[in-house]
């Protein structure tokens, strides 16, 4: 089963090497980290999608917990929290195939942020089940080149985590 | 905030005047270039150095040095090879939970990275083997580092850091001040555990017939042994210990019944897998202590009792976890217990000792038996404090010594470092100088640090070493012999070096036992003397060390001398024993 775990962390150098080698070590599986400073410059926050049963995300939170630069670990639930990931997708365009590929970014609302004459950079934001859709429509065409931010995910309402 | 006036000082002499406020008098190191400005402001400064002879003997007996004392040790190398040597003591260190600071030299903050010359990335080495570490990139950091290191160090559950420390900063002028609190927000540990675990734990205990307390390494780093043996009194329960538990409670309490596990004794094993409530204070189900998982005390109920949070529920799943000190748990617990009814358990938990008694056979009468020795020991050094490597004879040092005292016996349980016990011995005496302090070791493992005999004579630290030379790397002999068909694959290291002439070499006293009747005053001798010493006790070579539960089997699978007999052997099988491809002919 997937996680999404919010970590606060202190942001200075190394603590993104510190947590990475943690789930090495202890042979955890990441999915996706996405990290970035947060409304604090002095906190830094890590959203990671974690791969494990119930015993294992206990364990890795607790972990977690331990190292001295963490200052805390959330659980965010997958029903009561906004989730985006941001993919860059570069496909293969002649001029035949351009006007099909901005109809199908339309439909996702996408949206077309580099045209060359052989190839349309495409940028979508949403959940991993959106982005996986639009990938597979657009494989057709030939995907050049693509990137993914991993996801980022915040509690809905005004609690914080 | 700070304390006093401030005051223009290099960072050399800043951490001087840190692990002052930090109530350090001794420190053990080695220097080197990236190190060189420290050890000038060492020179003129109060703190005793001793000067040891391999970094990783540092690290080793700033280790000693806290287990013996309580009190966090501190190491210093330099750079590079330094730093990499110490890592060995590091990891030692944070495998069994010692509070050890390591301070170390490294290339000026304008050449990391650059590959300069004695450049390691020791930060990045110790990561998964400190509690925390620190690269200190601006000298104006460094007291609120030295701080925050010796706090993260000595509470919670104890472990070592790290300071790396560039030569720049240590020659950066500041103003001096050193903090009077840390403020870390990622790090508040639990001391206090909670009442109402603490009450469902209490009533756990009153419904239980045959309960069993299994106390582990934290009992003794928290002092909590006092609060431990009320436990066990009050409740009517036997106390099982780990490797690192020993000390927890007297060997001849009534109710202790020895340490389990893999080279447990038979009775505490039987207990444990018989119980239903195993009452777990400061020990973590290491897979020596629990052999098969599944088959792991199937009927009991578990309360475990652990400063370290990460620790519950990892490898055996817990009913009642309570979080917090070792002493405070237990002394909060102690007001909430009554007596149990548990008179029928202890009666055959009694049975079980007469039954099965920890035993050796004495195989010819001019042969020393390993365990003979360590019985002796017990016997002419009653309070002495015993430090041991890692191998045969630290199972029968484990076994056989009479232990009366927490912190009496130290060891590397986790990592298994041999060659530790030699320079533990001489931080824990250093730190204990009114103590006789036993070095139990083999043959193999003390020759891993002999080097430290230069270390003790130089600075007159008398440690003796009783070594159990049987020729072999005894432990893994006996895995050979047990499950390899006896197939002694380069563990046959008869006639490496004559341990009298070495230690007299350095200038240390060495004596030799060849008869039984020779050992006891040969441990006298070399105790009276007040020198460094080596004792070589020559002991029968094929000796196993039992009970023994093979790895990965249930531990009340237990084989012993009864069911394996010890081979009487008075040379080696010169067909299976190779010496570098050549047969040993003196042998014959």
């Amino acid at each position: 089963m997937k996680h999404t775990l919010a970590v606060l962390v202190e942001n200075k150098s190394g603590v993104l090497s510190r947590v990475a080698s943690l789930f090495s070590r202890r042979g955890y599986n990441i999915d996706s980290l996405a990290v970035g400073v947060t409304e604090d410059p002095e906190i830094s926050r890590m959203t990671i999608v974690v791969q494990g049963d119930d015993q294992v995300l206990e364990q890795v939170t607790k972990q977690l917990n331990k190292l001295v630069d963490v200052i805390k670990v959330s659980d965010i639930g997958v029903d009561d929290a906004v989730e985006r990931e941001l993919a860059l997708i570069k496909v293969s365009a002649d001029v035949t195939a351009r006007a099909e590929i901005i109809q199908i970014a339309n439909i996702f609302r996408a949206r077309i942020v580099d045209v060359s004459p052989k190839s349309v950079t495409v940028e979508v934001t949403g959940d991993e089940g959106k982005i996986d859709a639009i990938e597979k429509l657009l494989r057709q065409f030939g995907i050049k080149e693509m990137v993914r931010t991993g996801k980022i995910a915040l509690v809905r309402g005004s609690k914080k985590v | 905030m700070t304390t006093g006036s401030t005051e223009k000082v290099n960072g050399a002499r800043a951490l001087i005047k840190c692990l002052e406020e930090e109530g350090v008098d001794t420190i053990f190191g080695y220097p080197g270039g990236q190190i060189i400005p420290f050890y000038n402001e060492i020179y003129d400064s109060n703190l005793r150095h001793i000067l040891v002879r391999h970094e990783q003997a540092a690290a080793h007996a700033a280790d000693g040095y806290a287990r013996a004392t309580g009190k966090t040790g501190v190491c210093v190398s330099t750079s590079g090879p330094g730093a990499t040597n110490l890592v060995t003591g590091i990891a030692t260190a944070y495998m069994d939970s010692v509070p050890i600071v390591a301070l170390t030299g490294q290339v000026p903050t304008f050449l990391i990275g650059n590959d300069a010359f004695q450049e390691a990335d020791i930060t990045g080495i110790t990561q998964p083997i400190t509690k925390h570490n620190y690269l200190i990139q601006d000298a104006k950091e460094l007291p609120r580092i030295v701080k925050e290191a010796f706090h993260i160090a000595s509470t919670g559950r104890p472990g070592p850091v790290l300071i790396d420390l560039p030569k720049d900063v240590q020659n950066a002028e500041i103003d001096f001040y050193y903090p009077d609190k840390v403020e870390l927000r990622g790090y508040k540990p639990t001391y206090k555990g909670n009442t109402q675990q603490i009450k469902r734990a209490a009533e756990e205990i009153a419904n239980s017939c045959m309960p069993i307390i299994y106390a582990g390494g934290g009992v003794i780093s928290s002092n909590a042994s006092a609060e431990l043996v009320e436990l066990a009194e009050t409740i009517n329960a036997p106390v099982t210990t780990t490797l690192l538990g020993i000390g927890a409670i007297p060997t001849e309490h009534p109710l202790h019944v020895g340490m389990l596990g893999m080279h447990g004794t038979k009775y505490a094993n039987y207990a444990i897998q018989e119980s239903d409530l195993i009452i777990a204070v400061g020990a973590r189900f290491d897979d020596r202590v629990t052999g098969k998982l599944e088959s792991f005390a199937p009927n009991a109920r578990v309360i475990h009792i652990d400063v370290d949070p990460a620790e519950i529920s990892k490898n055996v799943k817990v009913q009642i976890p309570i979080v917090g000190d070792a002493k405070q748990v237990l002394k909060s617990l102690n007001k909430y217990i009554r007596c149990c009814n548990s008179e029928a358990w202890i009666e055959k938990i009694d049975h079980w000792k007469k039954e099965y008694p920890l035993n050796y056979r004495q195989v010819s009468p001019d042969v020393i038996m390993p365990q003979f020795v360590i019985e002796q020991i017990s016997e002419a050094c009653r309070d002495a404090i015993i430090v041991t490597e890692v191998g045969q004879h630290q199972m029968w040092a484990a076994q056989f010594f009479k232990y009366k005292k927490p912190r009496t016996f130290i060891t590397s349980g986790g990592l298994g470092t041999m060659g530790y016990g030699f320079p533990a011995a001489i931080g824990a005496k250093v730190g204990k100088p009114d103590k006789t302090v036993i070095n139990i070791a083999g043959d193999g493992s003390f020759q891993m640090n002999s080097q430290e005999l230069a270390t003790a004579v130089q600075n007159d630290i008398p440690v003796v070493s009783v070594i159990l030379n049987n020729g072999y790397l005894g432990m893994v002999r006996q895995w050979q012999e047990l499950f390899y068909d006896r197939r002694y694959s380069h563990t046959y290291i008869k006639g490496s070096v004559d341990f009298v002439k070495l230690a007299e070499a350095y200038g240390a006293l060495g004596l030799r036992a060849e008869k039984p009747s020779e050992v006891r005053p040969a441990i006298e001798e070399a105790v009276r003397s007040g020198r460094p010493a080596v004792v070589e006790v020559i002991v029968e070579c094929e000796a196993n060390v039992y009970p023994m539960v093979p790895a990965g089997a249930a531990i009340n699978e237990i084989l012993d001398i009864e069911e394996h007999a010890d081979t009487p052997c008075a040379m080696p099988d010169l067909r299976k024993v190779k010496v570098d491809g050549v047969l040993d002919l003196e042998e014959q």
